[in-house]
């Protein structure tokens, strides 16, 4: 199989060669990018485009897929030889991408001006073991969005500081009969509900592993699976939130079915000022809760980054393009679906004006930004957690005895 | 020309399509059975020789026999009610009434539409908050609260059924229809003339000339519905809580998801193995019903 791949490869590049040679200098990169949330598909395209008007002498080639398709497609493509240059990757992925050789370490070609631009938290995402494998693109965590309009109707003065302030509101608005179910998440059996999980965990002051073994079967991870089953079992939180994924979860807070949901940063102004919202204009947003004692807020760190892969024959122009896409020009000018990685964007009113709420939450959240665990084995773990998730909010087992198998189960 | 030439022009003849086959399937299939017996991840190491372990760990897991079920339980749910609507389907077609032809073009729609589109499609309509179902019970009277229909373990499988039913049940249709108009007139009069009733005319005259093809149709939707993936994939991803999760998705889990080259081209045999089992068990039947009927 694999002398069969080699002899493939070779014929791909003998013929590659000769067109490069012969035919015309231009390069064409292929990169692989998501269909939702943060930049747009639109915006992705209209960013490129103005790349390809810079440098008329790359092309680009867009592939969208869902975020649920991304990790896979990227490993597929590279376990068959590769196909594309640039991919967009998730925080969670650096460790198994860098193990298995897929992007490539890119220590070497970062600027002292990125090192001291980009917010030190955003450099976590695309770090591992030391070395560098892209560039911070989507600065991202979740906040906690809130209804102004139900909440000033239940009397409530302030949004919650403590999980525990959240629970009491949302029973406040429960039992004014205001909503039937004030609290929206995305627990579907997909990596959203290890996010709003990973959320709890860091409020709790969990963590992940411990020697790169299990910890999250006890203490604060234990808690914050108990948090999430009482918000479900209590009947304050959507219980359709157990199929949501993020998009779900927008809709039904645009429609005005929710007091407070927490989602991503591209909500804040999809609800509050698009015009299929039907509460725009009420939207407010902090960051997530804290617990007494324990946290002030908390985040968890759903960044993402733009690498190279191992199987790119144009690095170079990969990372033109990468930097590019990074740029800060580039990020301040579509800063309202996704804030910039730049430390001094958020002193600039063209990004700050009109969005000075979430500028506000981020600033605490930001700074707030709790990893899930860097392992190689990441997809395996999460694929446990999801499980245990679900049958701990079914009911099928307690909190304990679903966290314990799932720690049994993650391959670590 | 001698038989034996005539033999030996025939396989020389189809030379061309037989490399061809080993290149698309055999070669293909030689090197999943070569993967199966190594510890190979997707990308990077090439793995080494770890004999049957693969499978001695997929046959034992809990989680492997857990889906096993769950696979079994929607094919033969589902398989049943598309062999039943499809027959029911065909014999109203087969009836002379005003706008037959219209009708038979859009029955086949659901069945033509790609899986994906059909699998979205059912997604909202079983969605929990806005969702046609939940709309339509409730206004009926049947139900007095929204269901999460696609969130609960009880009805999660249950509504994969009924979407892949409605993709399915066409094929079956269109092939049962096919030899409806096969069925000579002249048989059915008699029948008419001596006295046979619905029952005992679709029984004894009608379904001998259905059985062969809807054995066909049996063991094309059999293993269609064991190796179904998309349609589960986009609706539930498996979830919730792995109720709905098929082998096919544990394959994908393994071996692209965890990377586990070696570990999914072994599971992907046992459920390539399983399958062929079913369809030489068919074939066999079919033999002997053709026999029968000859």
């Amino acid at each position: 199989m694999f002398k069969s791949k080699r002899n493939a490869l070779l014929g791909a590049t003998l013929i590659g060669a000769f067109f490069a040679t012969n035919a015309y200098a231009e390069t064409t990169l292929n990169a692989l990018f998501m269909a939702q949330a943060a930049y747009s598909e639109a915006d992705v395209r209209a960013m490129t485009e103005a790349f390809s008007k810079a440098n008329p002498d790359v092309k680009v080639n867009l592939e969208f897929v869902p975020y649920e398709g991304l990790h896979d497609k990227t490993v597929l493509a590279q376990g068959s030889g590769g196909g594309y240059d640039v991919v967009l990757f998730d925080v969670i992925w650096p460790a198994e991408y860098a193990t298995n050789k897929v992007l490539v370490d890119v220590s070497s070609r970062i600027t002292d001006d990125m090192t001291k631009g980009v917010l030190p938290g955003a450099w976590t995402t695309v770090q591992y073991d030391g070395a560098y494998y892209g560039m911070p693109w989507i600065l991202d965590t979740k906040y906690l969005f809130y209804n102004k309009d139900i909440l000033e109707k239940a009397g409530i003065k302030a949004p919650p500081k403590t999980w525990d302030e959240l629970a009491e509101q949302a029973k406040i608005i429960k039992d004014k009969g205001l909503l039937a179910t004030p609290i929206t998440w995305s627990w579907s059996q997909a990596e959203a509900a290890i996010c709003d999980y990973t959320t709890l965990v860091s409020a709790y002051g969990g963590k992940f592993l411990d020697g790169g073994k299990p910890a999250f079967q006890t203490g604060g991870g234990l808690d914050a699976l108990k948090y999430m089953v009482s918000s479900y079992t209590s009947g304050i939180s959507n219980p359709n939130s157990k199929e949501f994924l993020e998009e779900d979860v927008r809709k039904v807070f645009e429609n005005g079915e929710a007091a407070f949901a927490l989602n991503w940063t591209y909500m804040y102004n999809l609800a509050n000022a698009g015009k299929d919202s039907k509460v725009a204009g009420k939207v407010g947003v902090v960051p997530a809760p804290g617990v007494a004692g324990k946290s002030e807020v908390s985040a968890v760190n759903g960044s993402m980054g733009l690498g190279i892969t191992s199987t790119s024959k144009h690095p170079d122009d990969a990372w033109k393009y990468i930097t590019f896409m990074t740029s800060q020009e580039v990020q301040n000018q579509y800063a309202k679906l996704s804030l910039p990685i730049w430390a001094s964007s958020y002193e600039d009113p063209a990004v700050t004006k009109g969005q000075e709420e979430l500028i506000g939450a981020a600033k605490l959240g930001l700074a707030a930004m709790y990893p899930r665990p860097t392992t190689p084995k990441y997809q395996e773990l999460s694929t446990a957690l999801q499980q245990a998730i679900q049958e701990a909010l079914l009911g099928q087992a307690s909190p304990e005895d679903a966290l314990k198998t799932a720690a049994e189960n993650s391959g670590l | 020309m001698s038989g034996t030439s005539m033999t030996t022009r025939a396989w020389f003849l189809m030379l061309p399509l037989l490399a061809v086959m080993v290149a698309v399937i055999g070669w293909p299939l030689a090197d999943t059975v070569g993967l199966s017996f190594t510890d190979a991840k997707l990308v990077g190491t090439a793995g080494n020789f770890v004999g049957i372990d693969n499978y001695v760990k997929t046959i034992s897991s809990s989680n492997f026999r857990r889906t096993l079920i769950i696979t079994t339980e929607f094919a033969i749910i589902s398989v049943f009610a598309e062999m039943v609507l499809g027959v029911l389907a065909a014999l109203l077609l087969n009836q002379q009434f005003y706008g037959r032809t219209v009708l038979r073009g859009l029955m086949i729609l659901p069945w033509a539409l790609p899986t994906v589109v059909n699998a979205t499609l059912w997604r909202l309509i079983y969605n929990p908050e806005y969702g046609a179902l939940n709309a339509a019970l409730t206004q009926i009277g049947l139900l007095d609260a929204y269901r999460s229909w696609l969130g609960e373990p009880g009805t999660a499988l249950a509504s994969l059924i009924v979407a892949d039913c409605w993709k399915n049940f066409p094929l079956v249709a269109l092939i049962a229809l096919a030899a409806l108009q096969a069925v000579p007139r002249d048989i059915t009069a008699a029948s008419l003339v001596d006295g046979a009733g619905p029952f005992a005319r679709f029984r004894f005259v009608i379904l001998p000339y259905l059985a062969g093809p809807l054995m066909v149709a049996l063991v094309l939707r059999t293993i269609e519905a064991f190796k179904v993936f998309d349609i589960v994939w986009v609706m539930t991803r498996g979830g919730p809580a792995n109720s709905t999760r098929t082998l096919s998705i544990l394959v994908y889990q393994e071996a692209f998801s965890f990377q586990r080259a070696g570990s999914g081209a072994s599971l992907a045999l046992i459920v390539t193995l399983l399958v062929a089992v079913l369809a030489a068990a068919y074939a066999a039947l079919v033999r002997k019903t053709a026999g029968s009927n000859a």
